[in-house]
Order: C-alpha cells, then structure tokens, then sequence
C-alpha cells in the first residue's frame, strides 16, 4: 500500500511506521517530513547529518551477564537439597588460598575445568574477599555486570576498538535515529577461561557451477537437480 | 482515329484485376503478416511473461503510479508462483549518505555464517546454494586472489591461512555499469551499484566485467519454499528474481536504507564487519579509516571501491 508513494514520502513514512510501535518517541523517529523537505538533494550532506542527530538516537545495549554466575547442583547438597548455589555459597565460609593458582592445583571442585588465559591465575580476576564480584588489578571490586572494565585492563587495543564499533558483534540499526542497537559482550564470545575464539566448521557452501561434474547432462541450468532434466 | 486508348479499360463487362491494386493488395497482406509476426509474442504469452512485464517501462522511467502498479503485480505474482505474502517497497537513498563497508581480516575465521545469512536474506535460489559473498581461504602474505580457495570445508582458521570474503565492492568506478548495453544496472547517490532485474536481458556483459566475481546469473527459476521467502522486499534488492538474469549484492538495501545493519553483519560470529555512513564525521567507519591500516582489493584497477578491508595492529 505504501509503494506509489514518494521515495521521500517512503522514508518517512517508514520512520512512523516504527513510530508508531513505540508510540512515546513518536516525535523524535528519524527527520520529519518538512526537514527532509527542506534538504533536498544538494544540500551539505554534513550539515544534514548534524540536523539528524538532534533529533533524540535510540540507545546502544551492550549485552552483560546480569549478576555473578551461578551452578547447578547435579546432585543433592548434604541437607538434601536441589537446587543452585551462588559463588559465596561455599566461598564464603572456606577462606581462599592463594597458593592455588590453576584449576589443575585443586583437589575438589572447578578442578577439571579448562583453562587457557596466558599466565593468569584464579585470583587474578577473581575476588578473594568476596567471591561475588571480581576484582581489578588494584584490588577495587567489580561487579559481574561491569566485567569487560576488567578485561579491558589488559586487552587495551580491543577494548579502544571495542568502543568504536571495530571489534564485536553488533545487531540493529547502523544509524541510531531510527532505531538502537544490542553489542555482545567480551564474554559472550571469549570463555573467560579458554579466551581464544574456538575453531568453527563452515556449514554453508554455495554450489559453483564451473565446478559441478556434469556426467551425462549437458543442459546449461539443470546442472543442479531442480527436479527436472534427471528423470 | 483520335480515340485515345483508356487505361484502364473501361467498358468491359468482366472486372479485371488492375496492376496498381494487385500490387496494394499484395502488400498490405505482407504488411499485415508482418505486423502479425513482429506482435506474436505478445500473443504468446505466457504465465511467466505477462503482457504488463513486457511493457513494462525502465525503473528510472515509472512514475510513482507506475511503480505501484508494477510491484503489486510482482508481489501477486510472488503469491501465485511461490505462495508467500511479501511486501515489495522503493526504498531510495537517504540524503547525506554514502554507505561504506569494511572487514577486519584479523577477525575473520571464514566460518561462512555471513554466506549463509546472504542466501537466506536475499532469497537466493536453494538448488544452488547461491549468495553474494565468496570467502577466499588465501595463504598468508599474499592478497592475490588466484591464490585463494573457496571450496575448503575443514575446521577454521586453518594454519598458515587467512580468509579474505569478497562481495560487490560498490566501486565509484564501476566496470559492469560501463559494460552494461541496456542501462539496467547503475550507481545510486548512496553509493549502491543496483540492477532492475526487469530491464536486464542477460547479457551477462557486466558479470564479465566484474572483477570481483561479485556479480551472478540466474540460470534456473530461483526455488524457495514459502515459509523461508523474506517476505520483506525491496524492488531493487532481494524480491524474487526472474529467471535468465543478473543480480548483485546492494548492501541489503531494504534493510540499510531503512536505517539497519545488513545482514551478513548481523550474522557474522566474529565480529570482523563494520559498516557505516562514510559521510558522518562521527561515524565508526570514519573512526576506522583515520586510525587503522585501509586497504584495497585490486586497487590497480582503479575501480574506486565503497569496500575495505583492514588488519589489527
């Protein structure tokens, strides 16, 4: 119902449409008509781009965990309880060893785990005085929430492209006027633990056609199956 | 004696057949005959050609009832041929905007995610798997592109590689626009080298001239089952393309001109690809062109690109 009208007619009309789903930022979606009206072609595409963005952006989310992790009991706790228990559960009444340095030194619990993250040890990032938040390298506490200050205390260059847009994923709107944005987190796609990105298996191939063996068909475009031209 | 012969004669009681209107006879018959000849296929039409799709004007040509006439017959067509319900819009350029499109190859792992989500995204034929990005697994320290595989199928990144995807690169100086015989496809003020589909004879001129590989022909009618059409469609972009012709990557057009990110961004699991507003002083991708290493592919051929790729320190 919208295709015969105005290319400029179309831009907006999408911007209201959006508007119109979230009806208290109807006033501020994108250039209204009159503005755009107003630029035209020649204008200083600059200058245009200024007006934009007094109009109000949507917000960027950047993903986060959303307090300090918790594990599920596979088996029942002593009282015979299921359930899941938090970091202090246990941490909180067994005082830390430093000494302890790799999840291969421990003789119960977290031993088998994986880890791989350079020359770092559990309390590195971990916080011994209160086992649910971590801990930055001057010994301030940070909460789970706020986990990528701590890895950007090493991780500098990431972390710097990280906030211009050049490293991690991003899912939305490339221009915030129309709507906002959700960034993964340094832990969505690095395990703490084992950083390296893992090795993944392509899936999806196209079929080249220079490269499918014909046998005995020999008509151009039926190369593929398509369920015709094999019967 | 003074009787002048009359010609022709006259009185005689049987009509004979005159010269003069022999030979107008004969030719208004092949006159007719071939009128008949040049109109036959109009009347040959079949339900794969519609006589409205063979009249119809050049994109640039239609008026703004035009276009609602013609993309309403696309999308009735789309229901009648593969049952789905799409929405086919004219999505034009945003003032002030030159789309620009980098990736990190120190990120990319060659997954293909971004190949899969371009097939999906832009109802690319299912027989073929088709889509507007190839990934070039390249051995390290060359950017020749004869060098580089597009078949591996094992775990990624492998030792020694580097994976280089190439998809239409959007010059300013586009070769297949040159090349094209019929103005079906060409720049638009945004930067995206588009084609209307409908305008194009399938020359395949342009997919020659195309350095990038980054142009496809559609040798087959593209198959997609219903419930997997992206029923959300641009008339420039991802609408369902008729057989016998060429299409190209437009930057998801429908989605970025309407302000998104395009799809294999979205999809791409390492984070390697940023896009942007190159006229935006403040945007990301401005950020990326004044602080990190830029470069071109096939630079020498001076085709200008709107498609960069860079390297972390």
């Amino acid at each position: 119902m919208l295709m015969g009208l105005l290319p400029v007619l179309m831009i907006v009309t999408v911007g209201m449409r959006r508007a119109h789903e979230e009806r208290e930022d109807a006033q501020s979606v994108g250039p209204t008509l009159a503005e755009l009206k107003a630029v035209g072609r020649s204008a200083d595409p600059v200058e245009e781009i200024r007006r934009a963005k007094q109009t109000r952006r949507f917000p960027v989310e950047i993903r986060r965990p959303t307090g300090p992790p918790v594990i599920e009991l596979t088996e029942p706790d002593p009282l015979g309880r299921m359930g899941r228990v938090a970091c202090t559960t246990c941490h909180s009444v067994r005082p830390p060893n430093l000494s302890n340095q790799q999840p291969s030194d421990l003789d119960e619990f977290h031993a088998g785990m994986p880890f791989e993250h350079g020359r770092l040890v559990c309390y590195s990032c971990h916080n011994p005085g209160n086992a649910d938040t971590l801990r930055l390298a001057d010994g301030r506490a940070v909460e789970y929430p706020q986990v990528m200050t701590l890895c950007g205390q090493c991780h500098g260059p990431q972390a710097r492209d990280y906030r211009r847009y050049s490293h991690g994923g991003v899912n939305g709107y490339w221009d915030l006027t129309r709507g906002g944005r959700v960034r993964a987190n340094c832990i969505d796609c690095h395990d703490p633990h084992v950083p390296r990105f893992p090795k993944m298996i392509p899936t999806f191939k196209p079929k080249e056609r220079f490269l499918v063996t014909t046998r005995d068909d020999h008509t151009p475009g039926l190369r593929f199956g398509g369920g015709t031209g094999h019967e | 004696m003074n009787e002048t012969p009359s010609f022709p004669p006259q009185g005689s009681g049987s009509p004979v057949l005159s010269r003069r209107t022999a030979v107008k006879g004969a030719c208004a018959t092949l006159g007719l005959a071939a009128f008949g000849a040049a109109i036959s296929p109009l009347t040959k039409l079949t339900e794969d050609i519609s006589a409205e799709e063979f009249l119809q004007q050049h994109y640039q040509e239609l008026s703004a009832k035009d276009k609602q006439k013609v993309f309403a017959r696309l999308e009735a067509e789309t229901k009648e041929e593969y049952g789905a319900e799409v929405t086919i819009r004219d999505d034009r350029p945003i003032p002030g905007t030159k789309f620009v499109y980098a990736i990190n190859l120190s990120l990319c792992n060659g997954n293909g995610k971004c190949v899969e989500a371009c097939h999906r995204e832009n109802n690319h034929n299912r027989q073929t798997n088709e889509s507007y990005i190839r990934i070039l697994e390249m051995p390290i320290g060359t950017m020749d592109m004869g060098k580089g595989n597009i078949t591996y199928s094992h775990a990624v990144p492998a030792e020694g590689k580097f994976y280089l995807p190439v998809q239409c690169q959007q010059c300013d100086n586009p070769p297949c626009v040159h090349a094209c015989p019929v103005q079906a496809t060409w720049k638009e003020d945004d930067g995206i080298v588009v084609v209307d589909y409908n305008w194009c004879i399938g020359c395949r001129y342009c997919e020659a001239a195309c350095p990038y590989h980054a142009r496809r022909f559609n040798w087959q009618k593209p198959e997609v089952p219903a419930d997997e059409i992206n029923p959300d469609q641009s008339y420039l972009s991802n609408r369902i393309r008729p057989q016998g012709v060429v299409e190209k990557c437009t930057y998801c057009l429908h989605r970025t001109r309407r302000g998104r990110l395009p799809a294999c961004l979205e999809a791409c699991p390492t984070g390697a690809r940023v896009f942007g507003n190159i006229l935006d002083p403040e945007s990301e991708i401005r950020w990326l062109f004044e602080n990190k290493r830029v470069l071109i592919l096939k630079e020498h051929l001076g085709t200008e690109p709107s498609f960069f790729y860079f390297f972390d320190e």
